[in-house]
């Protein structure tokens, strides 16, 4: 879709509060399906050919995140969500389209140059009984990143930052030497966060950082994950399909479908009218209390795979609102006046309200 | 894993000593009389064969020492034996248990040493193939391929016949503990290589390497700090089977002659010594080192087994 860079807008007054900190610009991802160079040449007709297949899995998106916000992305599963996170993180190389941070281009840094970017953005990863080193002790993973970017800093400096960050997490100082899997998730995503926070990080990408936990930890955690964004001042990137997490926790919010963002817009905002037809269809399978006919809107069919991507707009298959112009030509997110940004030809048409 | 019956309710902290006594590894040890019986086997005849210049009565790589005329002397229990060679004499006159305690430390020495060598070959291109993947991933496992169609004895007759035939037998001699060393080391390392690159794949794609990438941390620490120990319990266990290997490999080269010389044999030379003495009735020089022999390889292979079977949580008995 719109893959056309865009001049990073790294111009702004560094007072600024609302200054974008990271730029996703027509970002696209694509794993092959095909192995190696052999295993793609195929007999077709008599000739030989060689014959790709890619997952799509992020088809040109395009997002900014604020200093201080958090920003929601929300889809269901293989929708890509994910995918960004790793891809924000420098995990996995993107295919196309360009990552931002603070005015200067990350995706296509080397290890080395990477460095000081490492220390600014940390990542907080879902799974907490696999984050952990198991043949480390807390103390030495929560060491590890502190020697790694601090190297002049003496055994004390080292050892008060630890105690800092357990402390700031709710961990007790003498479960230093233990090893993680002594400890219940919630325990170890605590340390996880522990280990995030641990160099002073500025962004923080969380991938569904507590939907591995127990449904009793979870407020727990996520009421440690707002506190440490205002004691130091975060900006997250939160991965979730969380729709409750969303509301209480996101300043704004992403939906994502089929590797595109189909919307974004202010927590309240989307919550109170939804734009697009999908986020209509995802907001109406809350399940309320207050509700005892729901309304759910009923999507038609599947997801489509990300293999064949549909023309036009991914959701056209599956949209009630769809038309001719929606199957042929890719949506493009437009500003509305409810000061978020929706992908709908519906929308933009004045078909849909 | 070891210690889930320690977990918040236990001791505040636990230390190394603590750890292992509650482990799952030391509870098992103490229910399994092989694993006990081949330990005590084990450690024993380690100690004696270190211990041989201390324990054994005479020293058999000193001429002087030995009296040509004493040769072929049956051991204690069978009349015509002396009493200062409880296990007889070999074709030369040397003292059976010396040359046996001797014998036995060159066979360890070698078996240990080839198996240093392989692991440290084998970990290194393992973690390499499999935590970089690619190519370099593919070239190392085709040369893993490539080394594992030779069988080791045909490598280690090659190399050991053109070492002798270009540097002479003396030289070979001279240096034929090391030769050995570097030769079964050689030949066996893609044992190691693939068993470590299944483990690393499976490690690799764990959040834990994430999140040490995410740290900016290089490589190699993620390599030799992260996925490494989590990959131990494999390579111990194929190390044990692997030195009873390399010991049977270092005995089959000095039994067909590209071994260790017969003035510093090992249990294989020693083997090979007694051969063209069996028909004429003295069986006691071929069958004591080979005795010794299989019970070493024994030892180590239960072992081995024990430590699989511990160290391997889908065969936990519950």
């Amino acid at each position: 879709m719109t893959a056309t860079a865009i001049a990073p807008s790294h111009k702004a007054p560094a007072t600024d509060a609302d200054r974008t900190l990271l730029e996703i610009r027509g970002l696209e991802k694509r794993f092959s399906l095909s192995g190696d160079f052999l295993e793609q040449l195929k007999f077709k007709g008599g000739r030989l050919v060689r014959e790709q297949k890619f997952v799509h899995a992020i088809n040109g998106i395009d997002l900014d995140i604020r200093r201080g916000e958090a920003l929601c992305v929300v889809g269901e599963s293989g929708c890509g969500k994910s995918t960004v996170a790793r891809i924000v993180m420098g995990l996995i190389h993107p295919s196309g389209g360009e990552i931002h941070y603070d005015g200067t281009r990350i995706d296509d840094l080397s290890t080395k140059s990477l460095m000081p970017y490492r220390r600014r953005m940390q990542m907080i990863f879902q799974n907490p009984y696999a984050s952990l080193n198991p043949r480390m002790t807390i103390q030495q993973t929560l060491e590890e990143p502190i020697r790694l970017h601090h190297p002049d800093w003496n055994r004390q400096q080292v050892a008060d930052k630890v105690a800092e960050v357990m402390h700031s997490v709710g961990v007790a100082p003498d479960w230093g030497k233990r090893y993680g899997h002594e400890f219940s998730g919630g325990q170890r995503q605590r340390i996880a966060i522990a280990r995030a926070l641990a160099v002073d990080p500025e962004f923080i990408v969380a991938d569904e950082p507590i939907s591995a936990l127990d449904v009793s930890i979870q407020a727990q955690v996520l009421n440690l994950l707002m506190d440490a964004q205002q004691q130091r001042n975060l900006t997250y990137l939160f991965i979730t399909h969380d729709l409750a997490v969303v509301e209480h926790f996101g300043t704004r919010v992403a939906v994502m479908y089929l590797g595109r963002v189909c919307e974004v817009a202010p927590t309240a905002t989307l919550f109170a009218t939804p734009r697009h037809p999908y986020t209509r269809a995802l907001l109406s399978a809350i399940p309320r209390l207050e509700d005892d006919r729901p309304q759910h809107i009923r999507l038609k069919g599947e997801v489509p795979t990300p293999v064949n991507l549909p023309s036009g707009c991914v959701f056209h298959a599956r949209c009630p609102h769809a038309n001719a112009r929606c199957r042929e030509e890719v949506p493009t997110l437009i500003a509305h006046d409810g000061g978020g940004r929706v992908a709908c030809h519906a929308i933009e048409e004045g078909r849909l309200v | 894993m070891n210690t889930t019956t320690s977990s918040i309710e236990g001791p505040p902290t636990a230390s190394r000593w603590e750890r292992f006594r509650d482990s799952y590894l030391l509870y098992s040890f103490k229910r399994d009389l092989i694993a006990q019986i081949s330990l005590l086997v084990f450690v024993l005849m380690v100690v004696a064969a270190v211990l041989a210049p201390w324990l054994a009565p005479m020293n058999p790589y000193d001429l002087a020492q030995i009296d040509i005329l004493a040769s072929e002397l049956p051991p204690f229990w069978i009349s015509g034996s002396e009493d200062a060679y409880v296990l007889g004499t070999d074709a030369q006159g040397r003292d059976m248990l010396s040359t046996i305690l001797y014998g036995a430390r060159v066979s360890l020495i070698i078996g240990f040493g080839a198996v240093a060598l392989q692991a440290i070959l084998g970990v290194s291109f393992g973690l390499l193939a499999g935590y970089l993947g690619g190519r370099i991933d593919a070239f190392l496992m085709r040369l893993a391929d490539i080394q594992l169609s030779f069988s080791t004895l045909m490598v280690a007759i090659v190399v050991g016949a053109l070492v002798k035939a270009i540097f002479g037998g003396a030289t070979f001699s001279a240096y034929a503990v090391p030769l050995l060393v570097l030769i079964i080391g050689l030949a066996e390392w893609p044992q190691y290589a693939r068993t470590v690159r299944a483990s690393v794949l499976a490690e690799k794609n764990k959040e834990y390497v994430d999140a040490a990438r995410t740290m900016g941390l290089s490589s190699r620490r993620i390599m030799f700090r992260h996925i490494l120990p989590n990959t131990l319990s494999p390579i111990f266990v194929i190390s044990t089977v692997q030195v009873a290997n390399a010991i049977i490999s270092e005995a089959a080269l000095s039994f067909l002659g590209l071994g260790m010389p017969e003035t510093h044999p090992s249990l294989g030379s020693l083997i090979k010594s007694g051969f063209d003495y069996l028909q004429s009735g003295s069986w006691w020089i071929t069958l004591m080192p080979g005795a010794v022999l299989v019970l070493l390889v024994l030892v180590i292979n239960l072992l081995g087994d024990w430590l699989r079977d511990v160290l391997n949580p889908r065969l936990y008995k519950g």
